[in-house]
């Protein structure tokens, strides 16, 4: 297994431009802190998803560095806004995809995986096929399919956002508690407000051009967040901050 | 049970047309040497039972031989055309254009290939039915979902590795829609090669219409419309037994 803990992340002056257009992000800067949990808000369209792909490197940027520390193989996780299972893999066989594609032997693999599969409650689930799960159970398996290689860095694209309300409440309890037990660095984009200042110890708010970063706050709320939080006061307050950002031009 | 319920309205039709088709023959509304009696049709299937069970034998194993050959074929070229997007350019043109060359015209370029017989059949069912294989396997694998594209990458997994453990199994249930059509179009092409070079049940209906047996051509026809459904049916099995898992809604 991986050391667990969290990895470190520096990003200076990154551009991303696609063919003849408009650069998508230009000269952003952001530093993360090992085992922060950052949570990256923005209107539809404005380069939240490209920016995980940089950060994931499954894109390279166009100009500036993406610096993280420390930075080994098979670290990095990615969770989907939609569940993306392959469905002729039984939830087992899903979770344990990624030790499979990185050579772990079976056994291994499948202990590994039903760890995984305990840590979201899923383990009873385990011989399904991904059609026989409600749409709840499908984002854990696929949230057990990124623990599953204990990774330092959490990327999730809008993971929540189709589920119904009570699931998503269920499922960001979970993630954050995970998220407390392992130490791992997670950033998180969402358009939600409320699920952004729920979750996160920093939120970050980019323009709808460019990427610029109109908000960067660290979030002056517990770090104990139970459903009572949901409609507190001290919320309420760091939602109006975000949501002023966000609409301001 | 609930099946067989379900097959009633289709049944309808087939009984009312040969019950039609019976009466209008026996009152001389049609002649019989052009559209048989249903009851001379049997008549001939029974007579002829040997030569037409060993001819839909015949016919049967050069159509399964030349889908089999397509099959493989087909993906292995869908494959190939998908490695990259210069390949697909430059050769996917030429697989629309051999699809569009009619088979009756090249039938007799194969009977000069590959002599009478059994290969110029198989060769004939292998050219009809090979390009719906192509094309759809082909569209399978280039439509991957990007995410999962992604994911694999993620996790460091090679080029054929991301083919058989994603592309392909992804792309099966159009892979096999492709199958479906090829079944179909084997049986045709088979027919078609032993019109011109073979024997089978091709073969049957030729020499039956030189002799003027509209009857034995009808049971011919119809025993190569029973082979094509066999086929079909039997890929929609394949079909079922393999997808069913995907759409499962039971537990
Ligand atoms: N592969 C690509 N090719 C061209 N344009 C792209 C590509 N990916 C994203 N874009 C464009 O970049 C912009 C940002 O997209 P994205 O990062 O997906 O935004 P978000 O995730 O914030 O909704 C959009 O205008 C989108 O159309
Ligand atoms: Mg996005």
């Amino acid at each position: 297994m991986q050391p667990s803990g969290g990895v470190a992340l520096d990003l200076k002056g990154v551009r991303r431009v696609f063919e003849n257009r408009l650069a998508v992000i230009e000269n952003l800067h952001l530093a993360v802190e090992a085992g922060e949990f950052l949570a990256i808000l923005g209107p539809s369209g404005c380069g939240k998803s490209t920016l995980l792909r940089l950060i994931a490197r499954l894109a390279e940027p166009d100009a500036g560095s993406i610096h993280i520390e420390p930075e080994t193989q098979f670290q990095t996780a990615f969770v989907f806004q939609d569940a993306h299972l392959l469905p002729w893999r039984t939830v087992l066989d899903n979770a344990a995809l990624p030790l499979e594609l990185m050579g772990v032997a079976r056994d291994e693999r499948h202990g590994r995986a039903r760890t995984a599969l305990e840590q979201v409650s899923l383990l009873e689930a385990a011989d399904r096929y991904p059609a026989q799960l409600s749409g709840g159970m499908r984002m854990r398996a696929s949230l057990a399919r990124a623990l599953v290689t204990n990774p330092r860095l959490l990327l999730l694209d809008e993971p929540f956002a189709a589920l119904d309300e009570i699931t998503r409440f269920r499922l960001d309890t979970q993630l954050r508690e995970l998220w407390r037990q392992r130490g791992m660095t997670v950033i998180f984009v969402t358009h939600s407000i409320s699920e952004a200042a729920f979750l996160a110890n920093r939120a970050v708010v980019l323009a709808r051009r460019q990427g610029r970063i109109k908000l960067d706050r660290r979030l002056e709320l517990p770090a104990e967040r139970g459903n009572e939080l949901r409609t507190s006061p001290e919320l309420g307050r760091e939602m109006r901050l975000l949501l002023a950002a966000m609409e301001e031009e | 049970m609930k099946r067989l319920q379900q097959a009633i309205p289709a049944l309808i039709p087939l009984v009312v047309v040969t019950a039609a088709a019976e009466f209008a023959v026996r009152q001389g509304l049609v002649r019989a040497y052009l559209v048989p009696a249903p009851s001379s049709v049997l008549q001939a299937m029974i007579e002829s039972r040997q030569e037409l069970l060993s001819a839909l034998l015949t016919t049967s194993l050069s159509a399964l031989l030349g889908f089999l050959l397509s099959t493989v074929a087909g993906t292995t070229i869908a494959v190939f055309l998908a490695s990259s997007r210069a390949i697909q350019r430059a050769f996917y043109p030429y697989a629309v254009f051999f699809q569009t060359v009619p088979i009756i015209a090249i039938a007799p370029l194969l009977v000069i290939w590959f002599g009478y017989g059994t290969r110029t059949v198989v060769a004939s069912a292998f050219v009809v039915s090979i390009f719906p294989v192509i094309a759809n396997t082909l569209s399978g694998i280039l439509s991957t979902d990007p995410a999962l594209r992604d994911l694999f990458r993620l996790y460091g997994a090679s080029t054929p590795v991301t083919l058989f453990k994603l592309r392909f199994p992804a792309a099966l249930p159009q892979i096999l829609t492709g199958l479906r059509v090829a079944s179909g179009l084997a049986v045709i092409g088979a027919i078609v090669g032993e019109f011109i070079g073979g024997q089978g049940l091709g073969s049957v209906v030729d020499i039956a219409r030189t002799q003027q047996r509209v009857d034995k051509v009808f049971a011919a026809v119809l025993l190569a419309s029973v082979l094509g459904l066999t086929l079909f049916g039997l890929i929609n099995l394949i079909s079922y037994l393999t997808l069913r898992r995907w759409h499962a809604s039971e537990q």
